[in-house]
């Protein structure tokens, strides 16, 4: 490199830095104007109508910004459902334009590096890849890191678990300082819905057990794990309402373009729960998970004693 | 300069060829297959007429050119010749040796009547690109994986993920025994005597040298400027050039064109035609060295009973883990029936070598003692991805055919048999659904069992034998298997659904 060609460089970078740092400071003002938080805190922000990025931030702004659970240097671990080798378009894995969107909140809000990460059901690497997650969240500046070896997990144990003692985690869980959960609402053959309490199960090594005791009590069980995501986001943009979790084809998707956040994993999950009963009828007493988890204090399934902010676009 | 060309030709295709067959990542693209495809037994299996064409021709005009720049054994044992060197203290000699056409004749004609009475074991073990594809997966690649994974750790504790880790795992014992053995003898021949093997036991080396006798091209003697020096005798290592006779016997000769390179002389020349007198040939009634004979045809017969007496060992472990009783092994979408894999596979193990899922593993007794080595599926430490099709599109023997992802949709290898008994819904009365959950055409679907519990419900006509029900079922006892089709049927399809919009106005709660 000549000299003129570094100078341009070193030119360009800072101009790059110089318009970062701006944009992050007007987003800090900007959330303090479009969220005075006047005592009056929000529980659940449910969004539709919009695309998965605009509708993450118009529903973040609500809960106070990013930043208001992200402290800046910190190393934040997202877990998208990555499990299916499919296309966006089929429902199957979570949007990959909300992953970018929320990789984007997280550099904004400070985050030292951003991990993303899901313990696949399909090949790994075609997972990755054709669910355009991968591709995704590196060209927003995340680190998409394998999870297709035991030697990636950790044991620890589950005090609070009823069935479930111990599970191993990924290390991206265990060593991160903050996760978000990030699922994709769907039906699923088994549990009868997978949302945030399900997606828990591709942070886990040792699933099978999961299976063999009693399914709707351990999801309940991992979810109890010391260290909680410190935000659930359920992509209910695209839901498979049937034939879930894998979905056979495009018949089994619906687009109702919805998005819940939330830091009560229980409350989240009632709420895409009931959103979901307006497609295919889902009592909530199907989703055993659910009142498993009520039952452990993970958190509520009383929609009506929280401050649940809707906005439509 | 021409062994300057042959050599460079030769790195670049065992390179390529071996890398081809340890690359996970899918570096090389699928269509790097063509190295496996113009090779000669492949294209003979596949009936590659394109390419048994051009071999031929190549083989008429410039002798055994296949031997020194296209087969990888060949050229593999090129390379054990030169490492050799490396130790050695006095320089390398060769000697002219008599040829074996006793031995090498019965070992062509046992191999082509074997084959056409059905038992294809002979050809598989003894095709030098299925022999080199053997030791390529059962040794190279597990010290690739242990690199690999020696680097992903170093890369790792750095924070970077350029590397992930891949599981080394032995697919098959009788495969890993077989390949070693080759590695083994190959290359003891070849640190001895250059080509031996390809001289007195390669079918292929066979035909095609008997092809070779009547080239176009050969090497030739100048016996005006010859002043019998021999340095080009000891450099053939294909033993089949007498110096004092000024002969070259043509039908072991593999074109490595070091006697060339070696002579001071100008004495011999690569050319269509000499001017002078008749043609070297060599006179195949000489004294017989008896000793060596008995070495090589002790060698070829250890190396066949081996694995036939260590087959009927397993025989009996094999017999009894029979988990659910599969009765009918399952052979790799594509490849039709057993029968056809039969017929084409040489067991070379690219199929095995390149499956990502790890399904496919050498068959042990599955398909009997013909089809050792060949691909067989096994769902113990994975399932038949939906939309992967990377078997078929490298296999190049024909023995697995091409399949776009549609056709591979609806291939059956095999039907889904869920036994209720075993089945964890029914023992615990708990939700499970794990089956259905990895089954990718819901041929394997839940339906309400009591109150929310569901249960698992079959329809093995639109099964397609994926086995991803049967890999991941949790139950002590597989309660979800895959029976294997004898011949792979069409699955059915269920009628397509209309795809319909529901609005949804409010948000339910």
């Amino acid at each position: 490199m000549d000299r003129r060609n570094f100078l341009r460089a070193v030119a360009l970078a800072g101009g790059a830095v110089a318009i970062a740092s701006t944009k992050g400071a007007m987003d800090v003002m900007a959330q303090k104007v479009t969220n005075p938080q006047t005592g009056n805190t929000v529980d659940l922000v449910a969004v539709m109508g919009g695309e998965p990025d605009e509708m993450f931030k118009r529903g973040i702004a609500e809960m106070g910004g990013l930043s208001k659970f992200i402290k800046p240097d910190q190393k934040v671990t997202i877990k998208p459902n990555i499990g299916w080798d499919r296309t966006p378009e089929l429902a199957g894995n979570t949007n990959p334009k909300l992953i970018a969107e929320i990789v984007r909140e997280c550099f904004a809000a400070g985050a030292k590096e951003v991990t993303i990460f899901d313990h696949t059901c399909h090949e790994w690497t075609n997972c990755y890849k054709n669910s355009g997650i991968e591709s995704a969240a590196k060209s927003a500046g995340a680190k998409v890191i394998p999870a297709h070896e035991e030697s990636y997990y950790r044991n620890i144990s589950l005090p609070h678990g009823k069935e479930l003692k111990n599970a191993k985690i990924h290390e991206a869980i265990l060593n991160c300082d903050v996760w978000i959960n990030v699922p994709i609402l769907k039906n699923h053959g088994g549990a009868n819905m997978t949302i945030s309490m399900k997606n828990h199960m591709g942070i886990v090594w040792d699933r099978e057990i999961f299976h063999q005791k009693d399914l709707q009590q351990c999801i309940a069980d991992i979810c109890s794990l010391d260290k909680k995501p410190v935000l659930n986001v359920v992509d209910a943009y695209r839901v498979m309402k049937d034939n879930g979790p894998q979905g056979k084809s495009i018949a089994d998707v619906v687009t109702p373009k919805g998005l819940f956040i939330s830091q009560d994993i229980v409350a989240v999950d009632t709420a895409a729960t009931k959103f979901f009963n307006q497609i295919r009828e889902m009592p909530l007493d199907h989703v055993g998970h659910l009142s498993n988890g009520q039952a452990l204090h993970l958190g509520t399934m009383d929609l009506d004693k929280l401050n649940i902010k809707r906005i439509k676009i | 300069m021409l062994k300057k060309i042959r050599v460079g030709i030769a790195v670049v295709v065992l390179a390529l060829i071996t890398f081809f067959f340890l690359d996970f990542a899918g570096i090389l693209p699928s269509g790097f297959n063509w190295l496996a495809k113009i090779q000669l037994v492949p294209a003979l299996l596949s009936l590659n007429i394109l390419v048994l064409l051009a071999l031929v021709v190549t083989t008429f005009l410039f002798g055994r050119i296949y031997c020194s720049v296209i087969c990888p054994l060949g050229i593999f044992q090129d390379l054990v010749g030169r490492i050799s060197k490396l130790f050695r203290r006095k320089k390398k000699r060769y000697r002219y040796h008599k040829a074996q056409n006793i031995l090498r004749w019965s070992v062509l004609i046992l191999v082509v009547v074997s084959f056409l009475l059905g038992f294809n074991l002979l050809l598989g073990l003894l095709d030098p690109y299925s022999a080199y594809g053997r030791i390529v997966t059962t040794l190279f690649k597990p010290a690739y994986l242990a690199g690999n994974n020696l680097l992903e750790s170093i890369f790792t504790s750095f924070n970077s993920y350029t590397f992930y880790k891949m599981d080394i795992a032995i697919r098959g014992l009788f495969v890993l025994i077989v390949g070693a053995v080759t590695f083994l003898a190959v290359g003891f021949l070849a640190w001895k005597y250059g080509r031996l093997y390809c001289n007195t036991i390669c079918p292929v080396g066979t035909l095609l040298g008997f092809l070779s006798r009547f080239s176009f091209f050969k090497i030739r003697f100048d016996a005006s400027s010859c002043n019998q020096c021999g340095l080009c005798e000891l450099k053939c290592k294909g033993l089949c050039l007498d110096s004092k006779e000024q002969t070259i016997d043509y039908c072991r000769c593999v074109t490595c064109f070091n006697c060339m390179e070696s002579c001071r002389h100008g004495a011999l020349k690569y050319a269509p035609f000499t001017s002078s007198k008749k043609e070297n040939t060599i006179i195949v009634s000489e004294p017989v060295d008896d000793g060596k004979r008995k070495f090589l045809s002790t060698l070829v017969v250890t190396s066949l009973t081996i694995p036939a007496v260590y087959a009927q060992k397993k025989t009996g472990i094999a017999s009894d883990v029979k988990p659910f009783g599969r009765n009918t092994p399952l052979t790799p979408p594509g490849s039709i029936s057993a029968e056809n894999l039969l017929q084409h596979c040489t067991s070379c193990q690219l199929c095995i070598s390149k499956c990502p899922t790890n399904v496919l593993k050498p068959a042990f007794l599955e398909y009997g003692l013909s089809g050792m080595m060949q691909p067989v599926m096994s769902f113990d430490k994975g399932f038949c991805n939906f939309n992967c099709t990377v078997c078929s599109n490298t296999c190049p023997n024909g023995a697995i055919k091409p399949l776009t992802v549609e056709e591979k949709h609806r291939t059956q290898v095999g039907r889904v048999v869920f036994i209720k008994e075993n089945c964890i819904v029914t023992n615990r009365e708990r939700s499970c659904g794990a089956c259905s959950e990895h089954c990718p055409t819901q041929a394997v679907s839940m339906v309400p069992y009591k109150g929310w519990i569901t249960i698992p419900s079959v329809n093995p006509d639109i099964c397609i034998g994926c086995g991803g029900c049967e890999f991941v079922c949790p139950a002590p006892e597989k309660a979800i298997y895959v029976e294997g089709n004898k011949v792979h049927q069409l699955a059915k399809i269920v009628a397509e659904e209309e795809k319909e919009e529901k609005e949804v106005d409010g948000f339910g709660f």
